[in-house]
């Protein structure tokens, strides 16, 4: 069966060949002509203020965390996924609840991050924000 | 002659080489002609000319826009990181090359494809996600605020399109019982919601595979950061994003990228939703014509071909159509419309299986009447608050307009 992995390997050596030529010819090919504009960041044309390296929002590092624990949460799911259609049927009785309560736990989990504000990038542009904000207004 | 077919037929590894080759070279060659087709489509779609100088038609314009690209002074600014600012680039084509080992375009084995492995889908999802690293390197590596934010951008949005596409994905796996892609165009040939033998069962036909097919339409565009989904690149607000440091065929290497990935995820959908490599969703077998049915065997290659481009078409329709979505815009779409949407669409198709296996067909129709039942329902309520979104927009618009300002964020908060 290994065999089978044969294609990928040599795909791979050759996709990995194409990049690293493509990327090294025209460093070869190209003249080198280094003058202190050329070579100094992009901002504008004008001189760059402060490192480039900033601070960024904690919310790319929370949706990075979030996409961990449900990707993993999902990947277990595969194997079943491929045995589910052509197993027996007390099998798939059993296994339907299974996944059933497994996909519970996810939607407890995804419900919690709805709650807790993890999706929303800007908190002037959440829809709940704007239904609270309604109803204190028809209240006033 | 001979000694051809003993290297490229009878050798394990020869025959996996020419199999490799007729993926790779085809891709190498097509790319340039794609690039041609989306600018004179784009442009007639804008009501220009586009590139029409070089060669019959403009078609050789790619070709020399490369050639004239590898012979560019290849600038290294002075505060990136160097060992990353040169491979970033290699990074970001690479994935788009190995994507599709387990693409099959056509019924010979010989010859196609090129691994006809039983993990197929998985290794699609999983190279897909490496083409997060080459673009989030080139952002850092930079040492530039807009290829920094670009490619900050990029990521967040690759990883959130990733689970959408992965349920969307799962649910068909779910519905062939296979990771295998060839088992996977084999089970689009049989009869039509299993009734009607004449016409094959495309997953696009299907209820759960058409919702699936708009999911994993829409993550793929997310992914290879195409327009409307351009944020990483957003010319307007961060000059190019993570490529605004690149210079020379650096720089053409991550378009060609995104080519690539634009092709073979094409070619991806076409297996998975479309029926691979048939023409027309039609048996020829059960109609008793084994004629056409041969023919459209021998042509395989040119039908998976035209649906990809197709697909690209259809790519580039989208680009000089729909306007860029705004970042919190393409986040709730990613997390709160797609994601809930695919895992339902799991679940229903489970559910749809497990009753088809215990009551017959009645139950798989019952099934699919009752997921529609809970769709209208959820999507009455989704339509409900946002009309007060809107309805709350326009009153802040109307006080804005009146000269009172803007609403104190503690009473929009309140």
């Amino acid at each position: 069966m290994l065999t089978n992995y044969v294609g990928i390997l040599l795909l791979v050596l050759v996709a990995a060949t194409l990049c690293a030529a493509m990327v090294t010819l025209s460093w070869v090919l190209g003249p080198k002509r280094v003058t202190p504009f050329k070579t100094s960041p992009y901002e504008c044309g004008v001189e760059p203020l402060g490192s480039a390296r900033e601070r960024f929002p904690i919310k790319f590092y929370l949706v990075a965390i979030i996409f961990i624990l449900f990707d993993i949460e999902v990947v277990f799911l595969w194997s079943w996924m491929t045995v589910f259609k052509s197993a027996d049927q007390q099998f798939q009785i059993f296994s339907y609840f299974e996944m059933l309560i497994y996909m519970a736990t996810w939607v407890l989990g995804y419900v919690y991050a709805i709650r807790v504000k993890a999706f929303d990038w800007d908190e002037t542009t959440s829809l709940e924000t704007h239904e609270g904000a309604i109803q204190s207004e028809v209240a006033a | 002659m001979d000694w051809l077919r003993q290297v490229f037929w009878e050798n394990e590894v020869g025959n996996a080489l020419l199999r490799v080759l007729l993926f790779v070279l085809p891709i190498l060659t097509l790319v340039p002609g794609l690039i041609w087709w989306e600018r004179r489509l784009l442009s007639w779609m804008q009501d220009r000319i586009g590139p029409n100088r070089v060669g019959p038609f403009g078609l050789l314009q790619p070709i020399a826009d490369g050639v004239k690209l590898f012979f560019k002074e290849d600038i290294t600014p002075k505060a990136v990181d160097g060992l990353i600012y040169f491979i970033a680039p290699a990074v970001a084509l690479f994935p788009a090359f190995a994507l599709g080992a387990t693409l099959p375009w056509g019924p010979n084995l010989k010859l196609t494809p090129i691994a006809d492995v039983n993990i197929g889908v998985l290794y699609i999802m999983a190279i897909s996600s490496l083409g997060v690293y080459g673009v989030v390197l080139a952002g850092y590596a930079s040492n530039n605020k807009y290829s920094l934010l670009g490619g900050l951008r990029a990521s967040a949005q690759l990883i959130s399109y990733e689970l959408a596409m992965g349920m969307a994905l799962a649910s068909i796996v779910l519905a062939t019982g296979s990771l295998r892609l060839t088992d996977m165009v084999k089970a689009q040939e049989g009869p039509l919601w299993g009734a009607v033998p004449q016409v094959q069962n495309w997953f696009i036909f299907t209820p759960f595979g058409f919702i699936a097919a708009l999911i994993f339409a829409i993550c793929v565009i997310a992914e290879t950061n195409r327009a409307p989904f351009d944020l990483p690149e957003a010319e307007n607000e961060l000059i190019a994003g993570y490529h605004t440091e690149y210079s020379s065929m650096k720089f053409a290497v991550f378009f060609m990228g995104e080519y690539a990935a634009m092709f073979i995820f094409s070619g991806v959908f076409a297996t998975v939703f479309l029926g691979g490599w048939h023409a027309v969703p039609i048996n020829w077998s059960a109609l008793g014509m084994e004629q056409v049915a041969h023919w459209n065997g021998l042509l395989a290659p040119l039908f998976f071909l035209g649906k990809c481009a197709l697909g690209i078409t259809f790519f580039i329709w989208l680009r000089a159509t729909l306007p860029r979505l705004r970042y919190d815009q393409l986040m709730s779409l990613g997390w709160k419309s797609l994601l809930p949407m695919g895992v339902f669409n799991f679940i229903v198709v489970a559910t749809w299986i497990l009753t088809t296996s215990l009551y017959g067909i009645g139950g798989g129709i019952a099934t699919a009447v009752g997921a529609f039942a809970v769709i209208i329902f959820f999507t009455t309520r989704i339509a409900k608050s946002a009309n007060a979104n809107v309805e709350f927009l326009e009153k802040r618009t109307i006080t804005m307009e009146s000269g009172k300002g803007d609403p104190k964020p503690q009473e929009v908060n309140a």
